[in-house]
């Protein structure tokens, strides 16, 4: 099975790192021709906004869009959480997703570079130990679907809980940054659940 | 572990995921949008470009907190702003508004001499340029998230970004092939931590992000740099100084993620309209040579 990496813009390499520490060799994604060749997708960190212009610039956005749309394994981390969700809120206007999760999702939900952070986190789906979570302007669900499951949720001072990891059959979605951290337990789940 | 914000790693992730991407100078909110349509990661909020610094002259500040508010709520991605080199106050002011990432910058007057801002006091991150792998290292001593090479800002001319990009590069080979106990000598020399002068040499590379900016006026400017090694670019004076800056912020935009593409770099270089009129470095008198500020 080859696995690719959308290297259009943000942290693709750390994904791709992360792929090889699992015994994944995975490919950078930027053409449609590219596209042809992978089996499975990761949609990496970085500014959502500039993405979709990205994959649009280079003719990828339908194609991933399709592709996705017919089963295709993707996983998304932040922006990626983003692009694969159908929902978005605090977006730029008329900003266009991938789709493909029934989540409502809320961009830079816990507000601004100087409330990012890291923190220990509990998703026993994925890994029997807390998995180390790293937020930058991260973005949070919002609204989940009935055929959503939720993997994991960030809960907050006074009690407020929000989804940060979720699945939808062969979709998944982390609004966290695993892939800069040395936890690669959510790329071995993406590897060895999601992609069967 | 309990939750925890400023971080090292928050600090550096943000820069991370910057990365592939072109940051660019705005002026005002109407930029700002244009520069965000172009598929701009972030937007460097300024009063004045640093070409017009140049042609103005005078002291160079930090940008009035209205106009930096205003560009924050214009558009959805992150916001820069530059704070003069060793006025950490004007960074507790940039933070206290909640920008993204501050420029601890050489295009503003500098205020202290002899010493840069205490960056790790901040939770939000901060950026400085480097003429060379000493001096990024001393910035990342002292807390940056983030390098850029310092080029000579608002003349669009890109040789001294070249110059800096090769320094940077050359040295870092350089470290990689030494003995341990020729890296003493080598921090020494380049007045650098020995620490961080062990990690670069052990992995071949910065510990943190490094962007390239200075000059920078054209889409072929961009990939060169993207080729050279960078992880990014800043795009100051290039784009809003330029005939049609839409269309050269989206060309700039597609050259720095295809940068090793010619066949994209020459489509994205096609009828741009004028770029930037620019200044030759080597025209301008010693003292008018920013890249020269900082220690």
């Amino acid at each position: 099975m080859q696995v690719g990496v959308l290297a259009l813009q943000g942290d693709f390499r750390e994904h791709l790192n992360a792929l090889a520490q699992c015994g994944v060799q995975g490919i950078e994604v930027r053409t449609p021709a590219e596209l042809e060749k992978i089996d499975a997708l990761i949609i990496p960190g970085g500014e959502s906004t500039t993405i979709v212009s990205l994959a649009k610039t280079f003719e990828v956005f339908e194609p991933i869009k399709k592709r996705i749309a017919a089963g295709m394994p993707t996983y998304g981390s932040c922006a990626g959480m983003i692009m694969l969700a159908d929902h978005i809120v605090a977006a730029k206007d008329g900003q266009e997703t991938f789709g493909g999760i029934d989540i409502t999702v809320r961009r830079n939900a816990f507000g601004r570079q100087v409330d990012s952070f890291e923190c220990d986190i509990s998703a026993p789906a994925i890994s029997g130990s807390p998995i180390h979570a790293i937020f930058i302007r991260a973005p949070w669900v919002e609204k989940v679907g009935k055929n959503v499951e939720v993997l994991a949720s960030y809960e907050g001072a006074g009690g407020a809980s929000h989804p940060v990891a979720v699945r939808q059959g062969h979709l998944l979605a982390t609004a966290f940054h695993p892939e800069i951290t040395d936890d690669y337990s959510v790329h071995r789940y993406f590897l060895d659940k999601v992609c069967l | 572990m309990a939750q925890e914000s400023g971080t090292s790693r928050v600090k550096r992730g943000m820069a991370e995921m910057l990365k592939g991407g072109v940051i660019m100078d705005v002026v005002n909110v109407e930029q700002a949008k244009i520069a965000e349509d172009a598929g701009a990661v972030a937007v460097m909020a300024l009063e004045r470009v640093p070409a017009d610094i140049r042609a103005q002259g005078g002291v160079a500040r930090m940008s009035d907190p209205d106009m930096i508010a205003a560009i924050q709520a214009a558009v959805s991605i992150p916001v820069m702003a530059k704070a003069r080199i060793g006025h950490f106050v004007e960074a507790q002011i940039l933070q206290s508004l909640g920008v993204d990432f501050i420029d601890e910058s050489e295009v503003l007057t500098p205020t202290d001499y002899a010493n840069h801002i205490n960056k790790w006091d901040f939770t939000i991150p901060f950026v400085c340029g480097a003429t060379n792998l000493g001096e990024a290292l001393r910035r990342i001593n002292e807390g940056a998230a983030m390098i850029r090479s310092k080029g000579e800002a608002g003349t669009g001319d890109v040789s001294n970004a070249m110059t800096h990009m090769r320094q940077i590069g050359g040295e870092i080979r350089r470290l990689t092939s030494m003995r341990e106990d020729e890296l003493y000598v080598a921090a020494k020399e380049m007045q650098a931590p020995f620490d961080l002068v062990k990690e670069v040499a052990a992995n071949g590379k910065l510990p943190v992000v490094l962007f390239t900016a200075g000059g920078i006026a054209t889409p072929a400017d961009a990939a060169l740099m993207m080729q050279m090694g960078a992880d990014g670019v800043f795009i100051g004076s290039g784009i809003f100084k330029s005939g049609d800056p839409k269309r050269r912020a989206e060309a700039c935009v597609k050259a720095t993620t295809a940068f090793t593409d010619a066949k994209v770099i020459a489509d994205a270089s096609r009828g741009l309209g004028e770029a930037m009129v620019g200044i030759n470095v080597a025209d301008l008198p010693a003292p008018h040579r920013l890249s020269e500020r900082g220690w």
